[in-house]
């Protein structure tokens, strides 16, 4: 299979390994060497870590800086851009810099609404939206092209990412969703956390239906839970998070100290039962500010130890 | 029957309290009256329909301009009583009589007196 | 139409509490639709002003008056015989008819006595929605006459995100979500074909971002 960029990710991909990704969200401070621990933790145990763009719109030490720094580790970085903050100058100035310091994956996204964060007072900009984006990196990296015409000499190689939600509404349009993306230019998708694995197969299937399974990989997004509160929380408050009542009544029944078990034990049963649904192509692992805990997930399903590519990455 | 309400209160009569508007009970205030009060009917019972509940959330309205040019919501109150309630309508004229005494005279009035102006006559006193 | 809300009195009486007399001029147009700012609440506001600086020991002479419209020429110079007689006018316009207004009379602070927000409709008496951005370049024809720009918070062309929940935006529960209602009515028209090509960015150069906008019509010149 061709690959179309440098990206490790895009070569696991390729070969025909499950993926494993996972991600860091970087500090509310110049501490950059909280990213750099945290990616440390889990280097040897997943192929690319996305570094979050100020996620949940609060203002924390940029994507680009982060990534850059775990690249410079000889790590694989998955660069996070979110529309909201910037326009396409900006954008686009910021993925050539990316490029130019050998990253080579994209997650494009629109990104959650200023509101939630810790500036609501912000202007947002959505010049793009995370369509648009997936256009425009695909634009510069397969036409050499800027959005405004301008031809450039050296392109930026990017494999390309997105978001899919299953679990938003309305749910018959989510596989469209996923198919403007596709015709886009996405190749690759993460999905949001799953724990309704009735409803994420449904939209799987429907997904093969459309033979969407074989143009785009997709990584199913698993977000270990650390006990029933969190649960419950991301049930009842986070738009867009279905959690069905047995994960919150399956953590409910274990005493207080064991729920963190009981979490990683439902996440690991997650990846066995998904490893079987045709077109799931790899795990997307976001343990928020929970990262030490990716070693033993990833070697407890069986997803240990990570392909080596005999030295192709870069 | 002849019921006793204090003789300070002035009794403006409107077809139905749909009538009253912000302007009316702002301009009583502003001619010198110390206190309004709107009785409309039962709520429920409005021959209008709504009119009394319209009233209702003008009368409220006026609370919160009172409240912010530092008037004093209290001044102004809306009660629903029927046209067979005679004495609980003297009872409330009343009431806010004696309400309004602690508040006070209007205070463009205190205003007036403080800067040795005439007084102007309080129309609804 | 313009859609505009009153401004907080406190926030009129810092403005005008330096001037002995002030007119408080509405507008017959957009506002007086919205209750913001007609003959009506000219009245209310001109009352509590009086209220407030009469309680407060201060002499002001505050007048009231409503014109046709504060953004055309002709209804405005009504009040060059009469301008004179202010210190001060606080304009209960939109934006547009208060700028005009301090543009046509020069020498005279004019303060703004609404917040203008939107151009929008009328969903129930006492209740105003958005529906238009003016983006200058209209796009409704392809998302079932509904616009994306003004009712997705994210104006995003390829909708809906991630955060459309049971109809409502991620923003909150009493937003619809934009593209639910576009869904919706595209399917309604039999028309979803369209909707998985992936919309370009759009030219953004018609809207705010070109800077101050202009039409000029010619045929209807002088």
């Amino acid at each position: 299979m061709n690959t179309t960029t440098p990206s490790k990710l895009e070569k696991i991909l390729a070969e025909g390994h499950l993926a494993v990704t996972s991600e860091c969200g970087p500090p509310r401070s110049t501490d950059l060497d909280i990213v750099a621990e945290k990616a440390e933790l889990i280097k040897d145990h997943v192929d690319a870590i996305n570094i979050t763009d100020n996620q949940t719109s609060v203002v924390r030490l940029c994507s680009l800086a982060s990534c850059i720094r775990i690249k410079q580790m000889g790590l694989e970085p998955v660069l996070q851009m979110v529309t909201r903050d910037r326009n396409r100058i900006a954008i686009q100035s910021d993925i050539l810099g990316a490029a130019s310091f050998g990253i080579n994956n994209i997650l494009c996204l629109t990104g959650d609404h200023q509101q939630f964060g810790d500036h609501p007072s912000a202007a947002n900009v959505f010049d793009l939206d995370s369509t648009q984006l997936i256009q425009t990196v695909k634009l510069m990296r397969d036409e050499g092209k800027l959005l405004g015409g301008f031809e450039m000499k050296k392109r930026p190689e990017m494999f390309i990412g997105a978001a899919a939600n299953p679990f938003a509404d309305p749910y018959e349009i989510r596989v469209s969703r996923l198919a403007k993306k596709v015709a886009a230019g996405c190749q690759f998708i993460q999905t949001q956390c799953i724990y309704n694995m009735e409803k994420f197969k449904d939209w799987m299937k429907r997904i093969r239906d459309r033979g969407l399974h074989e143009k785009v990989a997709i990584l199913a997004g698993l977000t270990p839970m650390k006990n029933v509160g969190m649960a419950r929380y991301m049930k009842n408050r986070v738009p867009g998070i279905d959690v069905p009542d047995d994960i919150v009544e399956r953590l409910a029944a274990v005493p207080k100290e064991k729920q963190a078990d009981e979490g990683i034990k439902i996440c690991i049963e997650q990846i066995e039962e998904l490893k079987e649904e045709e077109g799931i192509k790899g795990f997307h692992i976001m343990a928020i500010e929970w990262e030490e805990k990716v070693p033993e997930i990833v070697e407890r399903a069986g997803l240990y130890p990570r392909p080596n590519l005999n030295g192709s990455q870069n | 029957m002849r019921l006793d309400y204090p003789p300070n209160v002035k009794i403006i009569k409107v077809p139905c309290t749909g009538r009253v508007d912000v302007i009316h009970i702002l301009r009583a205030l502003e001619d010198g009256a110390d206190g309004v009060m709107v009785a409309g009917c039962m709520e429920g019972d409005c021959h209008y329909q709504s009119g009394n509940l319209r009233a209702r959330k003008r009368v409220t309205y006026v609370q919160h301009i009172l409240d912010q040019i530092g008037f004093g919501a209290e001044r102004v109150a809306m009660y629903n009583l029927s046209a067979g309630m005679g004495v609980r309508f003297a009872e409330i004229a009343r009431e806010i009589t004696e309400k309004v005494k602690e508040l006070g005279p209007n205070p463009i009035r205190r205003a007036q007196e403080a800067s040795g102006e005439s007084t102007k006559e309080a129309v609804h006193g | 139409m313009v859609k505009a809300k009153p401004k907080p009195i406190g926030e009129i009486i810092d403005y005008v509490k330096d001037f002995d007399k002030v007119l408080v001029a509405g507008c017959d147009g957009c506002v007086t639709v919205c209750e913001a700012g007609g003959l009506k609440e000219v009245q209310v506001l001109a009352s509590s002003l009086r209220l407030y600086f009469n309680k407060e020991g201060k002499r002001k002479d505050i007048e009231e008056t409503s014109l046709t419209r504060q953004c055309d020429r002709e209804y405005l110079e009504p009040l060059l015989d009469k301008i004179d007689n202010y210190d001060a006018v606080v304009s209960l316009a939109c934006g547009v008819g208060a700028q005009f207004m301090a543009e046509l009379y020069k020498g005279k602070p004019i303060f703004p006595g609404v917040d203008t927000c939107f151009i929008g409709s009328t969903q129930e008496r006492g209740v105003w929605v958005e529906r238009c951005q003016a983006c200058g370049q209209c796009i409704i024809a392809s998302t079932g006459g509904i616009c994306p720009i003004a009712r997705c918070s994210k104006r995003m062309l390829n909708g809906p995100c991630g955060g459309s929940e049971k109809g409502s935006c991620e923003v909150s529960k009493d937003t619809p979500c934009g593209w639910h209602l576009i869904y919706e009515r595209l399917k309604e028209l039999g028309q979803l074909d369209h909707f998985e090509a992936p919309t370009d960015p759009k030219d953004w150069t018609t809207s705010r971002d070109g800077g101050p906008r202009k039409i000029v019509k010619e045929d209807v010149q002088p």
